[in-house]
């Protein structure tokens, strides 16, 4: 394959500016009297986030709630509802009525739900003990944990997942193994198995790295106290440990559960496309249907739900402890 | 203040990019070239190639809709040169420019999508059939029906992609792959849906199946004829059929966009592309049919030979185009996939 380097001018003139901007603020922050506005330095970034995240909204938003024709409709969310709702309108008087309502849509969205509820409890299941040792400063293996947990994320999570597949896969590394040691091959991959297995694996770290940055943050006297007023280690876990480290499970489960229920292109390539999740339904809307009404109106539905959700969590950390993600 | 000001102006001279005076903006299939041949014409002509690619139809026809200026030669399939007429997005080929266009053999040169090839030129065309592991199937395989076979049970990839399983169904049901009735459309969908939840379908793909068919993850494939060959090349085990009830025939041609920036460079690109010696270098990497005429008799037996490659007159004329269907037909098709795709 070949790739052009030739770059538009605007790319070139927004990483000039860039590249002006950070070596202004530099300066500025080291030479103090300087007579201008320091907020006036963060105007890039503001007109960054309302160029790239307010106006998108805007336009989900426009997109969600007009037909095709630019007219103000709610059919786009009855289209939620009832799969079948467009279909009914095109296929003629005499068919219509024979058609029920389609579900595919709410099914989906129930599908990744309840896959991304899973995919979240067990990375907090296998994530909260690995922060553990991670943080544990008698435990000699906890820095190179750290490491590891990291060492994969250098690479692109696109080709971690694909590279699943080689292990997963009929023929692949995992069922050859079986069968050399003279064991039945067992089909791993094309279920919904497999796509929790590529959410877990993909998503693990953003749980165990919130958490373990908690954990490290705590005052080890606080244990000690608590062993020294009589608790037993595992009193001291459950009751001085765990409590304070809650900010951190928060946001872990946040940054879990966000990209879970989005999730796309892992229930294709591990699932085989036999499940499709609300990231996929949302993706097709898009870019085979070109159908961005609809598409748009499922990506309003499945906002709203995050921050339905993001609200709930929001009660248990009220101070932002966990690094104010929620 | 000042500084910052003279700081921004800087920035504003950034130096400019300039447009190179020989350029032609190609949108192409991804994989659907031998890259040696952009080189090749860069060195020939001094044009230099700016060279982009799709993975869908439907993806190169949002990006062409919206910046039409961007590109000269696109490389779209037979229904969306249908479509692609219909918005007037076209222009008419001068064949004085093209004299390559010679060589396109006779049968490809009058196309139901564009009628006298006024607007294009074909590129590679194939076919849809069955690709299967000989070593897994003892049937005979030369009926849509063994894709529906419980004896092959979690054993089939389908394509995921929507005009070419719902064609091959409705054409396993003696309709025609453009059907456009609901009633047909529903027969199609049902037989699909009895597939999946039967547990015949170990997976829906597009890209990923070649591969696989070649480790051996399953033992019947829906396939295009050159994906087939690729796989039949790196594993003998596998065969190409087109069933008997006939199935999708397919040209992907060049078309050159209207009121484009680099008309002559485009045409000599087109041209460049129908000379038999690179026409051959471009089916021999990947391993479509040539429509190329004069390119199939310097391949000659090779090529002859191998029904996948050069399939019979008999087969073709079992085979039926796809015809562009459109806004108000196409959301039925899709609801009805999803419906498919979400059967459990």
């Amino acid at each position: 394959m070949r790739y052009d380097m030739q770059l538009p001018w605007w790319a070139w003139l927004l990483m000039g500016t860039a590249l002006v901007l950070f070596i202004l603020m530099v300066v500025i922050s080291v030479r103090r009297n300087h007579g201008v506005k320091r907020s006036l330095f963060a105007s890039p970034y503001t007109l960054w986030m309302l160029l790239f995240t307010i106006v998108p909204v805007i336009l989900i938003g426009y997109y969600a709630f007009t037909g095709t024709d630019g007219t103000f409709t709610l059919d786009n969310f009855r289209n939620f509802w009832d799969s079948n709702f467009d279909m009914k309108k095109l296929v003629g008087e005499e068919y219509a009525s024979t058609i029920p309502r389609g579900t595919v849509n709410v099914d989906t969205l129930t599908y990744s739900l309840w896959m991304a509820f899973l995919c979240t409890a067990l990375s907090l299941l296998l994530g909260y003990p690995a922060a553990l040792f991670m943080a544990d400063r008698n435990m000699k293996l906890g820095s190179s944990l750290v490491v590891l947990f990291i060492i994969p994320m250098w690479m692109n999570f696109l080709l971690r997942t694909i590279a699943w597949m080689s292990l997963l896969e009929d023929n692949g590394l995992i069922n050859s193994l079986l069968r050399s040691i003279g064991l039945e091959g067992v089909q791993l991959m094309y279920n919904s198995g497999a796509v929790l297995l590529g959410m877990v694996y993909n998503f693990l770290p953003f749980m165990v790295f919130p958490i373990y940055t908690s954990l490290s943050k705590q005052d080890i006297n606080l244990s000690e106290a608590a062993a020294d007023l009589g608790c037993s280690p595992m009193q001291a876990l459950m009751k001085v440990t765990i409590p304070l480290s809650l900010p951190g499970v928060i946001s872990g489960i946040t940054m879990v559960f966000m990209p879970s229920v989005t999730t796309f292109f892992i229930p294709r390539v591990l699932g085989g496309g036999n499940t499709m999740m609300f990231g996929d339904l949302i993706e097709s809307k898009f870019l085979t249907e070109g159908n961005w009404n609809v598409g748009s109106a499922l990506s309003l539905i499945m906002m709203v739900l995050i921050l339905i959700s993001l609200s709930i969590l929001r009660k248990a950390d009220p101070n932002g402890e966990g690094g104010g993600i929620v | 203040m000042k500084r910052f000001a003279a700081l921004l102006l800087v920035v504003l001279l950034f130096p400019v990019i300039a447009l190179a005076d020989g350029v032609v903006n190609v949108f192409n299939w991804e994989d659907y070239i031998d890259e040696s041949v952009l080189k090749m014409f860069e060195e020939e002509t001094g044009i230099h190639v700016n060279y982009m690619c799709f993975t869908t139809n439907e993806d190169m026809m949002v990006q062409v809709e919206a910046n039409p200026g961007a590109f000269d030669v696109v490389f779209p399939s037979d229904y969306m040169v249908e479509r692609m007429l219909n918005k007037g997005l076209l222009e008419e080929i001068n064949y004085d420019h093209i004299p390559n266009a010679q060589y396109i053999m006779e049968n490809l040169r009058n196309p139901d999508y564009d009628p006298n090839g006024v607007h294009s030129i074909p590129y590679m065309w194939g076919t849809v059939g069955i690709l299967y592991n000989t070593t897994m199937v003892d049937d005979p395989v030369d009926s849509w029906e063994i894709l529906w076979n419980t004896k092959y049970a979690n054993n089939v990839f389908m394509l995921d992609s929507i005009r070419d399983s719902m064609g091959i169904t409705l054409c396993s049901l003696g309709y025609s792959m453009n059907e456009r009735d609901y009633p047909a459309l529903r027969a199609a969908t049902d037989k699909l849906v009895l597939q999946k939840t039967s547990g015949m379908v170990k997976a829906y793909q597009v890209d990923e199946t070649k591969d696989k068919m070649v480790a051996g993850e399953a033992a019947l494939a829906l396939m295009w004829s050159g994906d087939a060959q690729y796989a039949i090349d790196l594993n003998s085990d596998l065969a190409f059929a087109v069933p008997k009830e006939g199935s999708n025939v397919w040209i992907d041609p060049m078309v050159i966009i209207k009121g484009c920036r680099n008309l002559e460079n485009a045409e000599k690109f087109v041209d460049f592309l129908c000379r038999p010696d690179i026409a051959v270098l471009n089916c021999e990497e990947i391993r479509y049919s040539s429509p190329n005429s004069a390119a199939i008799e310097l391949m000659g037996e090779e090529y002859t030979e191998n029904p996948v490659l050069s399939p019979s007159e008999e087969t073709i004329t079992r085979c039926e185009f796809f015809h562009d269907i459109d806004e108000t037909i196409m959301p039925i098709y899709t609801t009805l996939w999803n419906e498919v795709k979400n059967a459990k």
